[in-house]
């Protein structure tokens, strides 16, 4: 269906399906219970769920195929979250032109610094992009908010301002980012018993594009341009040599790429008019590497889980204090309760990039392939336990 | 004239940190064929190495003086440190005071055992893996390490400061009949990374051990199948990329106040100076470096940045493009060299 | 008539003169080998003819055309393939994959961004594929990864490959180099059916003495960067030039 064959229309229905039932299966916990810390299911969350889940299947394009590892991305989230906001202070809250043009800026800024970038590969390409990123940051920040020529206002962000031009605003409408008129904070509190849940209408234009680009991305990699890019990745000289001009294959994922991530950062405008350039820092970019290696690079379900999981427990982590440590461990001699959240402390809370340094060191070291890989691997090991042990089974009543 | 000469001194200090790292990151690239984002962050610990020492050296002890009262009227409470109470005040202090320099002597077996137990420990599993994995550990590892270092000495910048006696300026200018007023220290400074960068040349140059770690960065195969161990050699090339870096971050701090994201602002920088110098060209790493450094002094001028506001921002990026798009092997590089 | 027309050809790497004052014709649908001891410059010859190298000086013609100054996927639009020392396929993909690119590139040019329709979709290409994986009789390994590949079929894939874009030139370097003499044999048979069955001119750089006898109908001995004699095999076989500068060298 959709020109896709069965395993991969299998697969956009489970993400289709995951996607719109979310906001129940992420509040497993009732409201009121103590474990509903644990819950997902607020807008905010999802929201974010979703947008790095379109910059990671973005950054896979051009990572998990080609092999180029842009250190870079971030620059790209940054300029569609601008792009946006400006077009909210231009024409009004209304979040079509935002997105639209969020992706048209990104699109040409990527073709810009991938033709520069794209001269070289494997590490120099790598330390390019993250140069490029490193000074947009400094362009966003610093040089391009002065007083003269205020393009995104530097630290406090750009946002929209009373005085703003506006010219599309009219009163009826909501003074908030709005799909001709439905506002995206506009959320249907569903209270089911003890269960409460969050259906919010930011959330599901999000959900709706990020399955728009999961879509595209599964016809990108069964094309014959798909094809082409995992050529690329493996044998450059072979593609040279058979009569392929590699350059123009991986610029266009680049572009590709760069769009998505705009796209991302025009969602995140949406729905949250504010932008800043800490969006568009080498540790942003960094995220997105680890959220794609995290699920699996260069298949196509891995980025999803990767934003998912990292968003998750970013979001869990940091909200653990030791006052919250303290009461699970509370079934502890008081001392070993103490030596407990003693030991785990540096990593919750503020301490989260500790515990996501590791967790990308871990997952280089010992799981390359990503989620993806390991679940791929746990189901051959039970499935060669099972077979073990049907002989087995049948052995025993003979002895 | 004056101010001319003043922005090139000025460029120079920022440049010798650049051109120590970038040092040190070619010696890696070069040897290894690793791209070690993990460098940064050795810096950085170095720079934390000033500090603890002087943390160390400032350990104190508390005595109770009946003959003077504190604003409350109880008897005062003088903290002595302990270094003072076992060499007398006078050679006691003359320690904390010159505990940046002292912090050489300290941190030197602290980078290169750091440096030893990084690359026995990690980057020796990933010679084999693709130039994307070197770069993703090491660039998580680089995360942790600020992350440790941030979780114990906290996010805020540390005052570290030079020994009295390098602390003031000098009129530089006296000499030659002009008047250039510069930080002492920071002609220390520059002083010091010549001084290690000439050290290393010399040491690649003049020993058997460095010509055979020259020999193993033209041609690794050929000089392995010489029977020569050259791993062995390789791993104390790291260690000593390391000291290099972290002796670059020690120095660093009376003139920046260390702090734990500093080592990642400096690694980006660096990479962009070993870009342009050339890709495993040594020269060229310390010539780029000390060449973008003053460009950047040129760049924070008055006269610049009201004319092109922000441009000692991004100037060092700039010129990275420029270089790239007229040579791509950047100024000093080698054919064939890191090619891709 | 000549296809291939290498006229002067110079190429100096700082001190040392890899090529000089090359001349080499070859004529159409013949097998032309180019010999010569380590160091006499065929590599640096076959890299001038496919764009990897720039001569100094001299041209190269292919067809009537220059191919001095172009890029290595132009010359290969222009109708050569190259088929490489240790074979150069991509070992990620599947076979029936590796097959396909080379006749996407024939089909659809340097660079087309057909980035919907799904490769399934491409019959013409999964046919073109499939039935030059029948030819190569490698059909039954076609959902095998490339790199699993024994080193024998690693070979045939690249020449199959190659072959899959109906070149009016292949270029052979060393096709046999660190091949066992089975293998070996096999790869000449291959070569042999390829030139009597197809409309093809073959170009082979070869140091094995039972290969370029067994295959060519023509061969260009070169020495020190210079051709010495090109000839009918039977005459450089009882050449004393051509025995003092290569044979004598092995006997």
């Amino acid at each position: 269906m959709f020109g896709l064959n069965t395993k991969d229309t299998k697969s956009l229905f489970i993400v289709a399906f995951l996607v719109v039932v979310a906001p129940f299966i992420l509040n497993p916990f009732p409201a009121a219970s103590a474990m509903a810390q644990f819950n997902a299911g607020y807008p905010d969350l999802m929201q974010k769920f979703v947008i790095f889940g379109i910059f990671a299947i973005g950054f896979n394009i051009l990572f998990g195929l080609t092999g180029y590892l842009s250190f870079g991305h971030a620059a790209f989230l940054g300029i569609g979250s601008y792009s946006c906001v400006w077009m909210f202070k231009l024409l009004g809250y209304n979040v079509i032109p935002g997105i639209v043009l969020s992706v048209i800026i990104s699109g040409i800024f990527a073709l810009a610094i991938g033709f520069v970038s794209l001269r070289r590969s494997g590490i120099y390409f790598s330390i390019l992009t993250l140069a490029f990123a490193q000074m947009s940051f400094a362009l966003a920040y610093s040089v391009l908010s002065n007083p003269k020529f205020n393009l995104t206002n530097g630290e406090t962000g750009l946002q929209v301002y009373a005085n703003d031009p506006q010219w599309f605003h009219r009163d009826s409408l909501p003074d908030l980012p709005h799909l001709f008129g439905l506002s995206m904070r506009a959320t249907h509190k569903l209270e089911i018993g003890a269960w409460e849940f969050q259906l919010n209408a930011g959330y599901y234009l999000c959900a709706l594009m990020m399955l728009v680009c999961f879509y595209l991305a599964i016809r990108i990699f069964r094309s014959p341009f798909g094809l082409m890019l995992r050529a690329v990745k493996s044998n450059q000289q072979r593609m040279n040599y058979t009569g392929l001009n590699t350059r123009p294959y991986t610029l266009a994922a680049f572009v590709i790429s760069g769009m998505y991530a705009g796209l991302a950062g025009g969602l995140l405008s949406a729905v949250d008019p504010l932008a800043g350039a800490e969006r568009m820092q080498w540790t942003a970019s960094g995220e997105v590497v680890l959220m794609t290696i995290l699920g699996g690079a260069g298949t196509l379900i891995g980025p999803v889980l990767g934003a998912g999981f990292i968003k998750y427990f970013e979001n869990i982590f940091s909200k653990i204090n030791d006052h919250v440590l303290h009461s699970w461990f509370a079934f502890l001699p008081d001392g070993l309760e103490d030596f407990v959240v003693f030991l785990i402390h540096p990593f919750i809370g503020k301490g989260w990039h500790l515990t996501l340094g590791i967790l990308f060191m871990l997952v280089v070291i010992f799981l390359p392939g990503g989620l993806v890989e390991g679940g791929q691997r746990l189901g051959k090991w039970l499935h060669r336990r099972k077979a073990k042990d049907t002989p087995s089974a049948k052995t025993e009543p003979a002895e | 004239m004056d101010a001319f000469l003043l922005q090139i001194l000025n460029g120079l200090d920022k440049g010798s940190a650049y051109a120590l790292i970038a040092l040190g990151l070619t010696l890696i690239f070069g040897t290894l064929g690793v791209v070690n984002f993990a460098h940064g962050a050795l810096f950085m610990i170095g720079a934390f190495c000033a500090v603890t020492l002087q943390r160390l050296l400032n350990l104190s002890f508390e005595t109770i003086d009946p003959s003077q009262k504190d604003f409350l009227g109880n008897p005062l409470k003088v903290k002595t440190p302990y270094i003072e109470s076992w060499f007398g005040p006078d050679l006691g202090g003359a320690i904390i005071d010159w505990s940046v320099p002292l912090a050489i002597l300290f941190a030197i077996p602290i980078m290169i055992a750091i440096g030893f137990v990084m690359e026995r420990g990690l980057i020796k599993h990933f010679y084999k893996r693709p130039h994307a994995d070197q770069i993703l550990v090491t660039f998580g590892l680089a995360i942790v390490l600020q992350e440790v270092v941030k979780y114990f000495y906290g996010a805020n910048p540390i005052q570290t400061p030079a020994p009295d006696a390098l602390n003031g300026i000098a009129n530089l200018g006296a000499i030659i009949g002009m008047d250039i007023v510069y930080p002492v220290w920071r002609i220390v400074y520059f002083c010091f990374s010549v001084l290690i960068i000439a050290a290393i040349f010399a040491f690649l140059q003049f020993t058997t051990f460095g010509m055979v770690v020259r020999a193993g960065m033209a041609d690794r195969e050929t000089v392995g199948l010489l029977g020569i161990n050259i791993d062995r050699r390789f791993t104390i090339m790291f260690g000593i990329a390391a000291a290099v870096a972290g002796l670059a971050g020690v120095m660093y701090t009376p003139i920046n106040p260390p702090n734990y994201h500093m080592g990642m602002d400096f690694l980006v920088l660096s990479f962009v100076v070993v870009v342009v110098g050339g890709m495993g060209s040594l020269p060229g790493a310390v010539l780029a470096g000390f060449l973008l450094g003053v460009l950047e002094s040129f760049a924070s001028t008055t006269w610049a940045t009201t004319t092109l506001p922000g441009i000692n921002q991004i100037i060092i990026y700039v010129v990275a493009i420029v270089v790239l798009l007229t040579r791509p092997r950047g100024l000093m590089g080698l054919k064939g060299v890191m090619e891709d | 008539m000549s296809i291939l027309e290498v006229k002067n050809v110079g190429k100096r790497f700082g001190g040392l003169q890899a090529l000089s004052k090359v001349n080499l014709s070859v004529k159409e649908n013949t097998v032309h080998a180019i010999i010569g001891p380590n160091g006499a410059g065929k590599s640096t010859l076959l890299n001038c003819l496919v764009g990897k190298l720039m001569p100094d000086s001299g041209s190269v013609m292919f067809d009537g055309q220059s191919v001095l100054g172009r890029a290595p996927y132009e010359i290969n639009q222009m109708g050569i393939s190259r088929v490489f020392q240790t074979p150069e396929i991509f070992g990620d993909l599947t076979v029936l994959e590796n097959m396909m690119i080379p006749c996407f590139a024939k089909r659809d040019g340097a660079f087309t961004l057909n980035a919907l329709p799904g490769v399934q979709k491409q019959k013409d290409i999964l046919q073109k594929a499939e039935q030059m994986l029948e030819e190569m009789r490698m059909s039954d390994k076609r959902h095998m990864h490339a790199a699993a590949l024994s080193r024998g079929d690693k070979r045939r894939l690249e020449i199959g490959m190659c072959l899959s874009q109906d070149p009016r030139l292949l270029l052979l370097d060393e096709p046999t180099a660190g091949m066992a003499r089975a293998d070996t044999n096999n790869t000449i048979d291959l070569l042999k059916e390829i030139s009597d069955q197809r409309d093809i001119t073959i170009a082979i750089i070869e140091h094995d003495m039972h290969v370029v006898f067994s295959l060519a109908n023509r061969i260009t001995v070169l020495a020190q960067g210079t051709p010495l004699v090109e000839d009918d095999p039977e005459n450089i076989r009882g050449n004393p030039k051509v025995r003092e500068a290569y044979l004598g060298e092995t006997a």
